[in-house]
Parts: C-alpha cells; sequence; structure tokens
C-alpha cells in the first residue's frame, strides 16, 4: 500500500517536471504544434477535392482521422522523451534514489498527454477554419476527445517500449515510424476503409486507429446521414473495440516498458 | 562504533579490464574516508556500486547494515550520492532540482521546498536558485549537485571527486560543510584527486590501483610508513646545483635527487631542525646562493606517487 502511495507520488513529481520542461524549451512545443496544422490544411486542400464521400464532405470526413493519427504519431514524444531521459546525467541521480522504479516512465506516459491537448485544441481550431464542424451534443463532442486521448495514452506505452528497445534518441523517430506509419495508413483514416485493396481492408477493419476514428467521427456526428453502416464488428462497435485495445496495450506494454526499464537501468 | 558501510571481494569486469579486483573496505559510522587512487584505479566503479548504481560481479556490501545487492531500495533511503559527473536537470532551475531531489526521498512538500532553500543558502546559489541549470559554470552544476547529495541528510553519504572543478573558496565552504555533516555523526565515502583535500577531511585513507587496495591507514600513518623527512634546497644557479648535491651529501640518509630544470635538490635526512640548520651554513661557507630552503615532511602526494608510481592529478594553484 506504501508502495502504491509511493509510485503514485514520484509519477506525479516526475510529471510535474516533464510539464516544467514543456514550458521550458518551447521550441519543440511549436514544432509538435505546427505540423498537425499542417496535416490539416495539406489534406483539406490538396485532396480535399478529389477524394468523394458519398452524401458528405471530405473535410468533414478526414478531420477525425488527422486526430487519431496525429496522437499516434505524438506517441514517439514518449519514447524519445524517455531516451533522453536514460542517457543524460539526471538518470544517475534518479537510479540512486528511493524513488518508484516506474515513475519515470508513468510520469513521462502522463505529462505527454499534455501534448496531446495542445495539439488537439489547435487541429480542432484549424479544422474550424476550412469548414469541418461538430454536430452533436458537447458531451459526445467530449467523449469523442476523451477517447483520442485515453488511446494516445495507451499508445504511449508501445512507443516508451519502443524508446526503451532503441539505443539512442535520433534513432527512435525512424523507429517509431516503422510501427506508426503502417497503423495510421493502413485505415480508415484518409479513406474509407472499405475502398482499400482486400488484404490491407482486412487489417484496417481490425487496426485500432480505424476504430479510435471511427468512433471519433460518429462521436463528432460527422458520417453522413444514409452512410451504410460499416460491415466489420470492430467498426460496428468502435468504442468498445478502442476500450479493448486500451487495455489490452496498457497491460501488456506497461509491463513491457517497465521490465525492460528496469534491466537497462538497474542492472549494469 | 558499527560499520555503516563495509564492502569485501568486491569484483567489477568489463569485458578486458577488471575495474575491481576483490576490494576490501570498510567505513566506520561517523568517520570519512578517503579513496585515492590513479585514474582508472576503480574508484568510481566501487562508489557506484555501494551506491546501488552498479552490480559487482563478486563479492558483497554493506550500507547502513542492508545488501546493497539484495535490498538496493532500501539502501537508496540511506544514502546520498554525489557522483564524479554532475547529475542535474538542465531545464529546471536549481531550486526545482533539489525540491523534486526531496520529492522523490518521499519528504513532504514543506519540508522538501525548505530543505531547497537551505541547501540553495548553504551553497551560495540562493541568486542563481531561480534560473535554468543550463545557465550555471561548471562550480555552480558542482555545487547544486552536492547539495542533491544532502537533501534528505542521509546518514551515508558518497562524494566522488567532490570539488573537482570548484574555486578553493568554493572548495573550503564545502570542507566546512562535510566536516559540520560528520560532526553531526555522518559517515563519508569520498574520492579525490587532491591530497590535501584527503588530508584535510579523512580520519583514513584507502589507496587503490588496478582495483586492489594497496595501502591503508590515517593520513599520517601513511605519510610516515614512506619515509623520512627531507631538505629542500633550491639554488639560484643552476651550474652549483651538483657542487651543493655534493655538499649535503653527507647528511643524506636516502639517494639524493637533483632537478636541473627547477634548480632544486632534494636530501632526505634524519635530525631535523639542527641537520638543516648545519646543511645551510654549509651551503653559506660554499657560497653558494640560496633561494629557497626548507625541511619538507612527506605528503600524501609522496605517499601516493611512492605506492603507485603514478603522477597524480595536475598540481592545485591555489595555495
Ligand atoms: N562502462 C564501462 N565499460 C568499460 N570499462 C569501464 C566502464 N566503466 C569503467 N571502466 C573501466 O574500469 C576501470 C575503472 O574505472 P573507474 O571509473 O572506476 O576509475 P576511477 O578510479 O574512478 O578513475 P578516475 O580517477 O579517472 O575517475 C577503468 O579502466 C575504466 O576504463
Ligand atoms: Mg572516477
Amino acid at each position: 500500500m506504501k508502495d502504491l502511495v509511493y509510485a503514485v507520488n514520484d509519477a506525479a513529481v516526475i510529471a510535474w517536471r516533464n510539464v516544467i520542461r514543456i514550458r521550458r524549451v518551447p521550441d519543440l512545443l511549436v514544432f509538435v504544434l505546427i505540423s498537425p496544422i499542417m496535416f490539416v490544411l495539406l489534406f483539406a486542400f490538396v485532396f480535399g477535392n478529389s477524394i468523394d464521400i458519398p452524401g458528405g464532405s471530405y473535410r468533414e470526413f478526414l478531420i477525425a482521422g488527422i486526430f487519431a493519427q496525429t496522437v499516434v504519431f505524438g506517441a514517439s514524444f514518449t519514447g524519445a522523451g524517455l531516451a533522453e531521459d536514460i542517457q543524460k546525467g539526471i538518470i544517475n541521480r534518479f537510479r540512486a534514489l528511493p524513488m518508484s522504479r516506474s515513475a519515470l516512465l508513468v510520469g513521462r506516459t502522463l505529462s505527454d498527454v499534455v501534448y496531446n491537448v495542445l495539439s488537439l485544441l489547435v487541429m480542432a481550431l484549424t479544422g474550424l477554419l476550412v469548414g469541418w464542424g461538430i454536430s452533436s451534443s458537447a458531451l459526445d463532442a467530449a467523449t469523442g476527445f476523451a477517447l483520442l486521448l485515453l488511446f494516445a495514452y495507451a499508445f504511449s506505452w508501445v512507443m516508451a517500449y519502443v524508446g526503451l528497445l532503441v539505443p539512442s534518441v535520433e534513432v527512435i523517430n525512424n523507429a517509431s515510424f516503422i510501427v506508426t506509419m503502417p497503423l495510421t495508413f493502413v485505415a480508415n483514416t484518409f479513406v474509407p476503409a472499405e475502398n482499400l485493396p482486400p488484404l490491407l481492408r482486412t487489417f484496417a477493419l481490425w487496426n485500432p486507429v480505424s476504430a479510435v476514428t471511427q468512433a471519433t467521427r460518429e462521436l463528432f456526428g460527422n458520417i453522413p446521414p444514409g452512410t451504410p453502416p460499416p460491415e466489420a464488428w470492430p467498426l460496428q462497435n468502435p468504442v468498445l473495440y478502442t476500450l479493448l485495445w486500451v487495455g489490452l496495450l496498457i497491460a501488456v506494454f506497461a509491463p513491457l516498458a517497465v521490465r525492460r526499464y528496469r534491466s537497462s537501468v538497474d542492472k549494469r | 562504533m558499527p560499520n555503516l558501510v563495509e564492502a569485501s571481494g568486491l569484483v567489477k569486469r568489463y569485458r578486458e579490464v577488471t575495474a575491481l579486483d576483490g576490494l576490501d573496505l570498510a567505513v566506520a559510522e561517523g568517520t570519512v574516508l578517503g579513496l585515492l587512487g590513479p585514474n582508472g584505479a576503480g574508484k568510481t566503479t566501487a562508489v557506484s556500486i555501494l551506491a546501488t548504481l552498479l552490480t559487482p560481479d563478486a563479492g558483497s556490501a554493506r550500507v547502513a547494515g542492508i545488501d546493497v545487492v539484495a535490498r538496493p531500495q532500501e539502501v537508496r533511503r540511506h544514502i546520498g550520492l554525489s557522483g564524479q559527473f554532475a547529475a542535474l536537470d538542465e531545464h529546471l532551475t536549481g531550486f526545482e532540482n533539489l525540491f523534486m531531489v526531496g520529492r522523490l526521498y518521499h519528504l513532504g512538500r514543506p519540508r522538501a521546498r525548505d530543505r531547497a532553500v537551505e541547501l540553495l543558502e548553504l551553497f551560495e546559489l540562493t541568486e542563481a536558485g531561480g534560473r535554468p541549470v543550463k545557465t550555471y559554470s561548471g562550480g555552480m552544476r558542482r555545487r547544486l549537485d552536492l547539495a542533491g547529495a544532502l537533501v534528505a541528510a542521509p546518514p551515508v553519504l558518497f562524494l566522488d571527486e567532490p570539488t573537482t572543478g570548484l574555486d578553493p573558496y568554493s572548495r573550503r565552504q564545502l570542507w566546512e560543510v562535510i566536516r559540520g555533516m560528520v560532526g553531526d555523526g555522518t559517515t563519508v565515502l569520498l574520492t579525490t584527486q587532491y591530497l590535501e583535500e584527503a588530508d584535510r577531511l579523512a580520519d583514513r585513507i584507502l589507496v587503490i590501483d588496478h582495483g586492489r587496495a594497496i595501502a591503508e591507514g590515517a593520513p599520517d600513518e601513511l605519510k610516515s610508513r614512506i619515509g623520512a623527512e627531507r631538505i629542500e634546497v633550491t639554488v639560484t644557479d643552476a651550474a652549483v646545483l651538483e657542487e651543493a648535491r655534493q655538499l649535503l651529501a653527507r647528511f643524506a640518509v636516502g639517494e639524493q635527487q637533483a632537478d636541473a630544470r627547477s634548480r632544486s635538490l632534494i636530501t632526505p635526512i634524519a635530525g631535523g631542525m639542527p641537520v638543516l640548520t648545519a646543511a645551510l651554513q654549509e651551503l653559506q661557507r660554499a657560497g653558494i646562493a640560496v633561494r629557497d630552503i626548507g625541511l619538507r615532511r612527506p605528503t600524501l602526494d609522496d605517499v601516493f606517487l611512492t605506492l603507485t608510481g603514478h603522477v597524480s592529478a595536475p598540481e592545485e594553484n591555489d595555495e
């Protein structure tokens, strides 16, 4: 019990420290926020008129996909931040302190939620400017954002683990691309999953990123009336399916990451 | 007095290097052990094992009575570490660094805040305390790192080259701080390249080389163990150095050393001041102009050089 209290305290301290660092290194934040804005604008104006969404507008369709992609990409910051923590001198201070061994990881995944909140905020504003809108209740909309953040949180544990497997900050960005690119493109993010060739289609239908996107679209009221219901179970129950993945990712990757962290940091 | 730090048979190997080769050491409660040794002797490795940063390949160690390998997390509650290289968060301010460390030692918020303020004061960093560490000078970082080791006022302190990079003033300040803590019962293991520092602070000294202990004792014991007092003469003209050497040869109890570049001559003697006076008269009678003459007792530098056959860190210029 006492250990749990300490674990929570220590993670909170680390998260506090990380948030201070976000404020002190605003350059990083600027880049974190500029790329989603660019994505929204590029997709809206480059593909906006060339992809047909029956009964609706592509921009309306697109935004939820970009939200999902951005928060998944954002998870790579978790890996990079963790790798930096472990390579910088401060790690030797942490290692000699009686702090909980999971604190650096839990604190990092928690503080990275700040990035996602901010990037969702600027994307939503940009989206509104290019003609996207929410046509559901405030509660549904809030649920949509919460689901995105929750999925992003779970996914940041995947990237935390990847970050710990990889020896340097430079390699991490490339390593995370290998994971995030297929997940975010072979999905219903930019085109309806039904339009993909057979093999990719199956992947896309079961891809959790598709489910988050679908759920967000539904919760924002971005699905045009008259759209036929999705064929696959995951997309018929996108919120449930997303939550299942959230649970699975955390249950698998949090212990893996903590184990990996201990063995790379404690046993030298 | 019980030993608060105790290690026996520590071995640590890195591929082809054996960093520690069966090291034993003990530090009694409330005393200071100075760990000396040339570069690469294994000092940092030993400190890292005792501070739970490294696991030894063989041997065992206890800190505050707790096994460092079996129960590292408990050991961490009883120690403060300032490593050879400052372990600080560059983007946090000095205050925030100390506050964070305090919170991670599980001090309550107010206590962590008070400690941070106190320690900034103690290390004269109060003014800089609100600035990110990346704006600090090397010596300021060093001091902040030392402050980090003291946050929880732990009963055992490990300080790896604590004063390297500090100016003479800060060094003396730190000695005061350490003496104060030892006075309050803290046990300290410190490594240093400055033998004067070991002389001033350490109750006992352990000299290691190639990962093994080669001598142990109180500073004075070690000094007397390696030998005699000596007369050191500096002449004004290098040409008469050889003449001076021959004149003083009859006082020598060991091999004399002359160095033409510094125009100096070292003659080991026995008998102290009267011999020095006699030697000076001898030189004056021969009309040799003496620039400086003195009786010198062996220093820890001599102990170090004799024992290890290495040259220690660069001379301090702060005297
Ligand atoms: N991670 C490592 N990998 C390989 N060899 C290492 C490693 N760490 C230390 N060593 C080797 O172990 C030996 C002891 O190193 P250590 O850092 O303990 O020496 P030291 O006495 O602290 O030296 P210094 O006075 O230079 O700080 C050295 O030969 C060093 O090269
Ligand atoms: Mg060292």
